[in-house]
């Protein structure tokens, strides 16, 4: 048997916090190059004004510490574990839990949670997170941190289509969940696609997708070919920043696929705005 | 509409007209009646004034207290309401964050507040046909906000007050004051909408 390695809850604890206060106050380097060199293509009037504000709104954000957008969104973190991960110093979950209401009051982020979906009474720190676990080969802990804003999470959506609807039905099915958002999810988005697998796990593709980092394509070749065309085909809407008419509808475009049933084809749009808050750290 | 344009297949947005830029109106809050009905849209144009601070859980708040027929805690008439729900303040900041959420869900209550005298509405994205019927008939115009630029919004409030159901946290009802506070003038009084044309967006 291998040697294990002991891994702290306190330590991921504490990873949490700082990916917190990174995603919350400086917009990732990759996405705001993209949005600068898309607003000097920007040929709508509209578009350049709600573009020139995100500029503008990215270097208050880091000057002033002010939190990018006020929805500072459900705390949705990933915890990759390697097998050889041995974890030690109480629950992780708790540990995650507490760093959420931690940083939602040390960072003065909005507590954006209510505690039943019909009661909704506010929990008062953005507690609890939604926690993904997935176990992989190795020593290390990877967290991925993402402050997902609900105006965007709001439009996303599943559809199980069927094998004869294929390429041309996913595409279809994705442009129409971003044509049909309008301003309501605060387009430029970032679109992760989530193709194959089953019910539920479409919709963790999708997610899953929104994790890689920025604009960075997928491993598979048809995937990246769908990336390509879905990029092309949303910025030709013409839906435009905050739906307002323009060519900048898409940052980016992320696709992850799984295989799947021989009867089905699921497909998981899941949406994010602009304020694409996402951060990462491997212990 | 012909100063929006659309036209060549394109959404109304995009034919804002160049000229357009640059060009940017103050308009302090309250405005009165011809006020309200002098804006056009399309325009640019940087609010100051006094707005008040209320989305969804406030909405229903609001709707039940009208259904008993009880008083509701601020006076609509001629307000304006921004849908916001802001990051805390701070010793040197009555507010952090205050980018709009997405006035859509709110559809739903506001022909109601609109009859009872509400004039402005701060938002992001589309309204629904009650709610623009409604707003042409009582004379009121919906301005949008940037969605995201939180920051930057949140430095033009410059007052912050809560005065209405506390225990919603964010989403209390509070009295804002805002200063060169920037939007577009997406629906105006006379029903007009910078989303017009209403061409097809899928390419």
């Amino acid at each position: 048997m291998g040697q294990l390695r002991e891994v702290n809850v306190a330590a991921i604890r504490a990873a949490v916090i700082r990916c917190i206060e990174r995603a919350s106050f400086e917009m990732d380097a990759a996405e705001r190059e993209a949005l600068r060199r898309r607003r000097e293509r920007e040929s709508s009037c509209a578009g350049c004004f709600v573009l020139d504000q995100l500029l503008v709104n990215a270097d208050i954000a880091r000057e002033d510490r002010r939190p990018l957008c006020q929805d500072t969104g459900l705390a949705v973190i990933r915890v990759t574990i390697g097998q050889d991960v041995h974890l030690v110093g109480g629950a992780l979950d708790e540990a995650i839990h507490s760093a959420v209401a931690e940083a939602w009051a040390r960072f003065r982020l909005r507590p954006s949670v209510v505690r039943h979906p019909l009661a909704r009474r506010n929990t008062g720190d953005n507690t609890p997170a939604v926690i993904h676990i997935r176990l992989v080969p190795g020593d290390r802990v990877e967290l991925d941190v993402m402050e997902k804003g609900g105006g965007c999470e709001n439009m996303s959506r599943l559809a199980m289509l069927t094998p004869a609807d294929g390429r041309a039905g996913v595409v279809d099915f994705v442009v129409r969940a971003v044509v049909e958002s309008g301003g309501n999810a605060c387009p430029p988005l970032v679109v992760g696609v989530g193709i194959g697998g089953s019910f539920e796990r479409a919709a963790e593709l999708a997610k899953e997708a929104l994790w890689r980092p920025f604009g960075e394509p997928a491993d598979d070749p048809l995937d990246r070919e769908l990336e390509r065309e879905l990029l092309e085909r949303l910025n030709a809407t013409g839906l435009g920043p905050m739906g307002l008419g323009g060519d900048t509808t898409a940052l980016a475009v992320h696709v992850r696929s799984h295989p799947c049933h021989i009867a089905s084809l699921p497909v998981a749009v899941n949406l994010d705005c602009h304020s694409h808050r996402h951060a990462r750290e491997v212990l | 509409m012909s100063d929006l344009g659309g036209g060549e297949g394109r959404p109304a947005g995009r034919a804002l007209s160049a000229s357009d830029e640059g060009k940017v109106r103050d308009v302090h809050l309250p405005l009165d009646d011809a006020g309200w009905r002098g804006l056009r849209a399309g325009e640019h144009v940087r609010l100051s004034g006094e707005v008040v601070a209320a989305r969804d859980a406030a909405h229903r708040r609001m709707w039940e207290a009208l259904d008993r027929g009880e008083p509701l805690p601020f006076d609509l008439r001629g307000a304006t309401i921004y849908y916001v729900g802001p990051t805390p303040g701070g010793p040197d900041r009555p507010v952090g964050s205050a980018g709009p959420t997405t006035s859509g869900r709110m559809d739903v209550y506001t022909p109601r507040l609109l009859a009872l005298g509400l004039r402005g509405m701060i938002g992001k994205g589309e309204r629904s046909a009650p709610v623009i019927e409604a707003m042409r008939r009582y004379g009121a115009v919906y301005f949008l906000a940037v969605g995201g630029a939180g920051a930057l919004l949140g430095r033009c409030v410059v007052e912050a007050e809560t005065v209405a159901y506390d225990d919603l946290g964010p989403e209390a009802v509070r009295r804002l004051v805002l200063v060169e506070f920037p939007v577009i003038v997406a629906i105006d009084a006379q029903g007009r909408s910078v989303w017009d044309p209403g061409e097809s967006r899928v390419g």
